[in-house]
């Protein structure tokens, strides 16, 4: 599951000099022929830095985006429900996997990208700092959250950079099920008793602005978003998707006799758009500064894993060099 | 962890009678920590019969800056394809 405009993170990188400068529009002409661009490639020392911060931190979201849902793996309701967890839990790890290893074909190690997580200085998807409280909330993040997602990483598919751009339709292909099992557990509630419902709505009322926000700041405050565009690593601004997302939601709520809880939502015939009320970047930016519910827990959680994992990874090593060593001896 | 734990590219052959296929790469110990892995990677719904893995540095590859050299001459020998020859249309199964 991805993750607000991440391109809108750090300062813009100067642009090319000289000869740098004659690099570059061949490189653009090679862009605008919707050539894709491979590791090897010359590529502008920004479009590299570009894409090793989004991809590292799209990584991060889905490592990230285990905790809250892995939250309800011993508690789900049914046995099925405990293994569809499971398996969705399990993809995400996946995701990340196949996200790390595109970034790394950018030359950044993936050591250095765990230490930017774990050290604060990378981000990741600021939704995930929201808790789940509530069975109901694993229905809704499926819907809303991985339904956002999907939103955005569909474009992302024909992303300029070839690994990325695979690792995305691997990993879209797969997305849709984590949609769909979301929507059925809503589905499910929402046909419940009365108190399934209103745990039904309450999850809704939670998450439906954060998931709003995942598409990231308006277009007149996204500051990269031109940039990525021009280098085909962005295909729609934020304010479309968003608009996207809302026009095919709205109805699958009322569907589930479900009330989206924005009092100015209103649908409008001349457009053919849904509109939503006004936004709450006071919210968003708080979170993704690090003061959302959960910052603190999820970091630690993380850090946790990975110190209580060093003996494995240390074992391991050992393990491959005596394999090794003994193998030689043979020789 | 990256620096102990060498980089493998993954193939996978996805059907019996088919070629084995890059799929990706990642992270481990040894060889075999490398097929499971993968295993867990990239085959959660039955994409593979068949795995290799290889260690990432041990692939050699063509420089991007000589493909030029290395495909182009290929480009001007049409008549390596059968469609280079006119044959008329009353002679068949040719």
């Amino acid at each position: 599951m991805y993750t607000q405009a991440l391109d809108n993170e750090g300062k813009p990188l100067p642009a090319a000099v000289g000869e740098g400068q004659e690099r570059a529009a061949r490189f653009q002409a090679r862009i605008d022929a919707e050539e894709k661009i491979e590791p090897k490639d010359w590529m502008p020392e920004a479009y590299r830095q570009t894409l090793i911060r989004q991809i590292s931190q799209h990584a991060h979201s889905e490592i990230v985006g285990m905790l809250p849902e892995g939250n309800w793996i011993t508690r789900a309701p049914t046995l099925k429900r405990k293994a569809v967890l499971i398996a969705k839990v399990q993809d995400e790890g996946g995701h990340g996997m196949y996200l790390y290893s595109a970034a790394e074909t950018l030359g950044i190690e993936r050591d250095e990208m765990f230490r930017q997580l774990l050290s604060g200085a990378a981000k990741y998807s600021s939704i995930f700092n929201y808790p789940t409280l509530t069975w109901a909330d694993i229905g809704a993040i499926g819907w809303l959250v991985d339904g956002a997602a999907i939103m955005n990483q569909i474009p992302i598919c024909r992303c300029s950079y070839g690994p990325y751009a695979r690792a995305m339709v691997r990993i879209c292909k797969e997305e849709s099920f984590h949609q769909r099992q979301g929507f059925e557990i809503m589905l499910t509630l929402a046909r419940g008793s009365g108190e399934q419902r209103a745990m039904a709505q309450d999850a809704l009322d939670r998450w439906w602005w954060p998931a709003i926000m995942m598409f990231g700041p308006s277009d007149a405050d996204s500051k990269h978003t031109a940039q990525s565009m021009r280098w085909k690593i962005k295909r729609f601004s934020n304010d479309e998707l968003r608009q996207k997302f809302v026009d095919i939601t709205v109805p699958q709520a009322q569907f589930l006799g479900l009330s989206i809880p924005d009092p100015q939502l209103r649908w409008d015939e001349g457009t053919q758009h849904f509109f939503i009320g006004p936004i709450d970047w006071r919210e968003f930016h708080a979170v993704l500064k690090g003061n959302g519910p959960c910052n603190r827990e999820r970091l630690e959680a993380r850090r946790a894993a990975y110190e209580e994992g060093q003996w494995v990874r240390e074992a391991a090593a050992a393990h491959a060099a005596k394999e090794r060593d003994r193998a030689s001896q043979v020789a | 962890m990256s620096n102990d734990w060498p980089l493998f590219e993954v193939f996978i052959r996805s059907r019996s009678g088919l070629e084995h296929k890059h799929v990706g790469s990642l992270h481990a110990a040894d060889a075999r920590m490398a097929i499971e892995h993968a295993r867990d990677v990239y085959t959660r719904r039955l994409e593979g019969v068949s795995m290799w893995v290889v260690r990432s540095a041990d692939i050699v590859a063509s420089d991007p800056g000589e493909a030029e050299a290395l495909f182009e001459p290929a480009r001007d020998k049409v008549y390596r394809h059968p469609t280079f020859y006119a044959i008329p249309e009353e002679v068949k199964n040719l």
